[in-house]
């Protein structure tokens, strides 16, 4: 059982938020896999849930309510399991690498004091000695230079990239087989930007952990990714490998989404943007939750709502929540070409 | 005077120079002490001139921290230049009193990057898009009418005037801020980071926006971006900036196909870009390290100490902005190279 | 989208921002019209205390308002035959040491109270408003003297200043509203220099800048507005406290002058033990009238508090 399922099984999860104005459906079910070792992306614009899922891998979605849907990590339903246990999961198994580092660290710790409480939390066996050793082998390995006088610095010395290599030694500090990203490089500097992610593939080699990248930017998830997850409106639209999903894509979301980006590597006459914007969450439109923005919109779409399913010549899994995927096929687009 | 036909004499002298900025600094004192008097400065721009024609679209790029923005809130004069001169038409602002800007302010107006921060909570969106005709004095004269006029513009609808800025979405509320630029008539705007709050589907109905808005306005932009993508698609030209000073400056082509400054080579090739194919297939220049702070900037050329090229003449000597290599156009570099880093147009499969 | 969104600080936060996106990408028309001051009517009406609160204090005003016609006795007819009487059909909170009719007396005594708890906060606010924004606005050395003259205000206890204006200048009600006013202003001052500060750095007032706008434009326009709710949060606490010190002050004699009835003063009657402990009707009902508006005041200014402020205050 244990060989047979994927590291984690995402199902039909759904988040709700109670506000004043009414129940915000924030992921509506969203089922996706990762498997062991694998690095995929999650992207999506603000509002489609692709945080809010992350978190509740982690049970840490605390204004939220778990509508329904399960999350089974190794075959466990992490959904019931009792606080203890998960916290025991947190950190050691899975870890979690933050849009602003300073989330993660303490500033009245020592950066190089917060690995080793970290290493000792989940390995009680380790020595103090043993616990420093491995903490300076590990801002090494983060390309921290000089490690072990950064071994005894304060987060606010470290400049932001610093930081940012820090956290993401920390959460790999207990060799995590999951590590969950969110937005990991989205307030960096480009060249900045363009280190951490080396780092992150660094840090990926070195654990052989499964990696749940989540981002807004395409350019990412196109550099690191093995698989693409895409979400709107609170729902997975289409899935499956990096190069299928952005050179063939099923879903006009996700057409639009790659007709609507500038590109940096070639000059483009005129951005195709999506028409309107994202649907409310509070009232989200019957059917096909994309259709009011939708070119091959059509009745069906109004009222049955498209579930995930398999298109393409089936090399590879690949998945969309399209009634009419096929008419994009036919249809050479700019992103194909 | 309507849009249309402020517009149609703009038109006429498409080309001609609307602003020059010459030799600008901007060094904010550190202030220490019990008498809290200047220790040092940050020398956040130091010496950045350039100059941007009617109708054309000028970007500024770099990181943070590399004057980008503020060199834009001087040009629109929400700072006062330590040194140097703005030039509209001739005239230089940078040293005018409130007063005497006042007639000039309608020239130069500026959209900001944060949707949220940028129009008052408290405000229908008729009375931020008045306002600054009512400064000016000219709500009087068909005001009401020039606010729907503007409205339609941008592409929002006249039922939208009253309603108040958090009705709307992120995309929308951008588009509030650039009628209001809009609405005292102005030949350059200031375009600072304008999409760079938005989502990916929304940031390009803006730019297309801001782009339909130039050609039918004739209106000069100064467009300030650390997004390349979006600069390689609005801009005519481009100055590469880092720590206060330009390091390399010309057209977009020259920029994207020719980079000469190692800097601007590494920006490049250091932008992801979606498209997995060229994974791997890109030439990657991975800088080391992180900007110097600049109130203590490196001697020689500011960009040395990340650079992979660096000589000990780099350290002694500040690389004028000239064209070395004879590609006709200018960097800042003693040692400067042609590298195109980006994928030939076409791209790899 | 994301780089300036205020960082994660929470992955509760992160949930929220997100449910805050989709909020605000909701495009569906809305029929209510929704500016702030509607929205924070909204907040107050659901807070049960704060509306019970506004009621009672509706009701105070009314008594103050229609004394004449509420009270048939005057408060200061004396009727040397009558003293110390114990309530009755014809006094109905009986009569003090000179004769007079209680009931008349509190009744009145509200017009007095709420006269200086109004006008001593309003001159406290209007002073306050005008030097936080000042101060907040053009910053440097003019900053720094209006803010420590502010600084010192504050770390004199108010009822030492009070009682030494009243004792130069003799009490009178004119002196007694001034002497709270000047003991209050700092408080507005430095609410409204906050703001302003925080105001001051909103691409909004930039934009109006950049229109051309002047400071006096700046002040009236975005700044004075923008700490509007806050300052009528803070002006009816300071209503509640200028009340308060009006009783303390005309308890001590330093205040309201007898025979005009105050609830402070008509306190002072009742100094001795004798008093206190077989005529209630001497302190109970002024002091009762002391408290219940106090508090309604308060509770007043904490439910708008609480209207204003809920995320309102983050995008000021």
């Amino acid at each position: 059982m244990e060989n047979t399922e994927p590291l984690l099984v995402i199902d039909e999860l759904a988040v709700e938020f109670r506000t004043d104005e009414g129940v915000v459906k924030a992921v509506d079910g969203a089922s996706f896999t990762i498997d062991r070792g694998e690095i995929v992306g999650v992207v999506g614009e603000s509002g489609s849930g692709k945080s809010v899922t992350a978190m509740s891998i982690l049970g840490l979605v605390k204004s939220g309510r778990r509508a329904g849907g399960t999350i089974r990590f190794r075959g466990r339903d992490l959904g019931e399991l009792a606080g203890k246990e998960l916290r025991t999961i947190r950190g050691a198994e899975i870890a979690m690498i933050f849009q602003d580092p300073m989330t993660a660290l303490n500033p009245v710790v020592t950066v190089g004091k917060q690995i080793v409480e970290a290493l000792r939390l989940h390995d009680r066996k380790l020595s103090k000695d043993a616990a420093r050793d491995r903490a300076i082998e590990l801002l090494a390995l983060v390309g921290m230079p000089d490690a072990a006088a950064r071994f005894k610095q304060y987060p606010h010395e470290f400049s932001g990239g610093m930081r940012q290599r820090a956290m993401i030694a920390m959460a790999i500090a207990n060799g995590p087989s999951l590590l969950i990203a969110d937005e990991p490089t989205t307030a960096l500097d480009v060249t900045i930007q363009a280190q951490v992610l080396d780092l992150l593939r660094v840090a990926q080699q070195e654990t052989q952990a499964a990696t749940l990248l989540i981002t807004h930017d395409l350019g990412v998830v196109a550099e690191l990714a093995d698989r693409v997850v895409v979400m709107y409106a609170g729902r997975v639209v289409e899935q499956g490998d990096v190069t299928t999903v952005f050179t063939a894509p099923r879903h006009p979301y996700t057409v639009g989404l790659l007709e609507s980006l500038p590109r940096l590597d070639r000059d483009v006459d005129e951005l195709h943007p999506i028409p309107g914007s994202p649907p409310s969450l509070l009232a989200p439109p019957p059917g096909c939750p994309f259709h009011p923005r939708c070119p091959l919109a059509r009745d069906r779409c109004r009222t049955e709502r498209p579930e995930l399913r398999v298109v393409g010549n089936g090399t590879a899994v690949h998945r969309t929540a399209c009634h009419f995927a096929e008419e994009l096929a036919a249809v050479p687009t700019e992103v194909t070409r | 005077m309507t849009v249309e036909t402020a517009a149609a004499q703009r038109l006429e002298h498409l080309g001609e120079e609307v602003l020059r900025v010459d030799d600008l600094a901007m060094h904010f004192p550190i202030r220490g002490g019990v008498f809290r008097r200047a220790v040092g400065a940050v020398r956040a721009v130091d010496g950045v001139s350039f100059a941007i024609d009617q109708g054309e679209t000028l970007s500024l790029v770099g990181e943070s921290g590399c004057g980008k923005s503020t060199t834009g809130r001087m040009v629109v004069r929400l700072l006062e230049p330590t040194s140097g001169r703005i030039l509209y038409r001739g005239h230089d602002l940078a040293t005018m009193s409130e007063d005497e800007l006042r007639p000039w302010r309608s020239k130069t107006q500026i959209v900001f990057q944060d949707p949220y921060a940028s129009l008052s909570p408290r405000m229908t969106v008729h009375d931020i898009i008045a306002e600054p005709l009512r400064v000016q004095g000219r709500y009087r004269q068909g005001g009401a009418d020039r606010v729907s006029e503007l409205l339609d513009l941008v592409g929002l609808q006249p039922e939208h005037a009253n309603r108040y800025a958090h009705e709307f979405s992120g995309g929308q509320r951008q588009r509030i801020g650039i009628a209001r630029a809009l609405a005292l008539d102005p030949e350059l705007l200031v375009l600072d980071e304008p999409v760079s709050a938005l989502d990916v589907s929304i940031q390009a109905q803006v730019v297309n926006k801001l782009r339909e808005l130039q050609q039918r306005l004739g209106l000069a932009y100064l467009f300030i971006s650390h997004d390349l993508s979006i600069v390689r698609h609005v801009s005519h030209r481009i100055a590469v900036m880092y720590l206060g000073v330009i390091v390399e400056t010309g057209t977009r082509d020259q920029i994207f196909s020719a980079p000469t400054h190692p800097y601007t080579q590494a920006l490049l090739s250091a932008v992801p870009v979606p498209d997995p194919r060229l994974r791997g297939a890109r030439e990657r220049i991975t800088l080391t390290g992180d900007v110097p702070n600049p109130a203590n900037p490196p001697s020689g050329c500011r960009f040395r100490t990340r650079c992979w090229k660096a000589q000990a003449k780099c350290a002694e000597e500040v690389p004028a902005l000239e064209d070395r290599l004879g590609t006709g156009h200018p960097s800042a570099c003693h040692f400067p190279e042609l590298l195109p880093v980006l994928p030939t147009s076409g791209a790899a499969s | 989208m994301s780089d300036l969104r205020p960082s994660l600080d929470t992955p509760e936060v992160a949930a929220a921002e997100e449910v805050v996106a989709a909020e605000t990408t909701g495009t569906a028309p809305r029929s209510r019209r929704r500016s702030p001051a509607a929205m924070a009517v909204r907040r107050f009406r659901r807070n049960k205390i704060a509306v019970f609160g506004a009621v009672v204090l509706l009701l105070i005003v009314l008594l103050a308002v229609f004394a004449p016609l509420i009270a048939q006795q005057s408060p200061t007819a004396v009727d040397l035959g009558e003293i110390r009487q114990p309530p009755s059909s014809e006094h109905w909170l009986g009569t003090d040491a000179s004769g007079r009719d209680v009931f008349a007396r509190v009744v009145y005594a509200a017009r007095v109270s709420l006269l200086v708890g109004i006008v001593a906060a309003l001159l406290a606010v209007l002073f306050g408003t005008i030097v936080g924004a000042v101060a907040g606005l053009f910053g440097g050395w003019l900053d720094t003297v209006l803010m420590r003259t502010a600084d010192m205000m504050l770390s004199f206890p108010p009822i030492v200043i009070i009682i030494v204006l009243a004792g130069i200048l003799g009490p009178s009600i004119p002196i007694l509203i001034l002497s709270i006013a000047v003991t209050t202003w700092p408080t507005t001052a430095r609410l409204v220099r906050g703001v302003t500060l925080a105001v001051r750095e909103r691409e909004y007032l930039h934009a109006a800048r950049v229109a051309g706008a002047s400071r006096g434009w700046l002040l009236r326009k975005h700044i004075v507005p923008a700490a509007m709710g806050q300052i009528v949060v803070v002006g009816t606490i300071a209503v509640a406290g200028a009340i308060l010190s009006e009783a303390v002050l005309s308890f001590l004699g330093l205040g309201v002058q007898p025979p005009q009835a105050s609830w402070g003063n008509m306190l002072n009657d009742a100094q001795s033990l004798t008093v206190i402990q077989s005529m209630p009707w001497l302190w109970l009902p002024p002091g009762l009238a002391i408290a219940a508006t106090v508090l309604s005041v308060n509770f007043v200014g904490d439910g708008l508090r609480d209207a204003v402020d809920p995320r309102q205050s983050g995008r000021s």
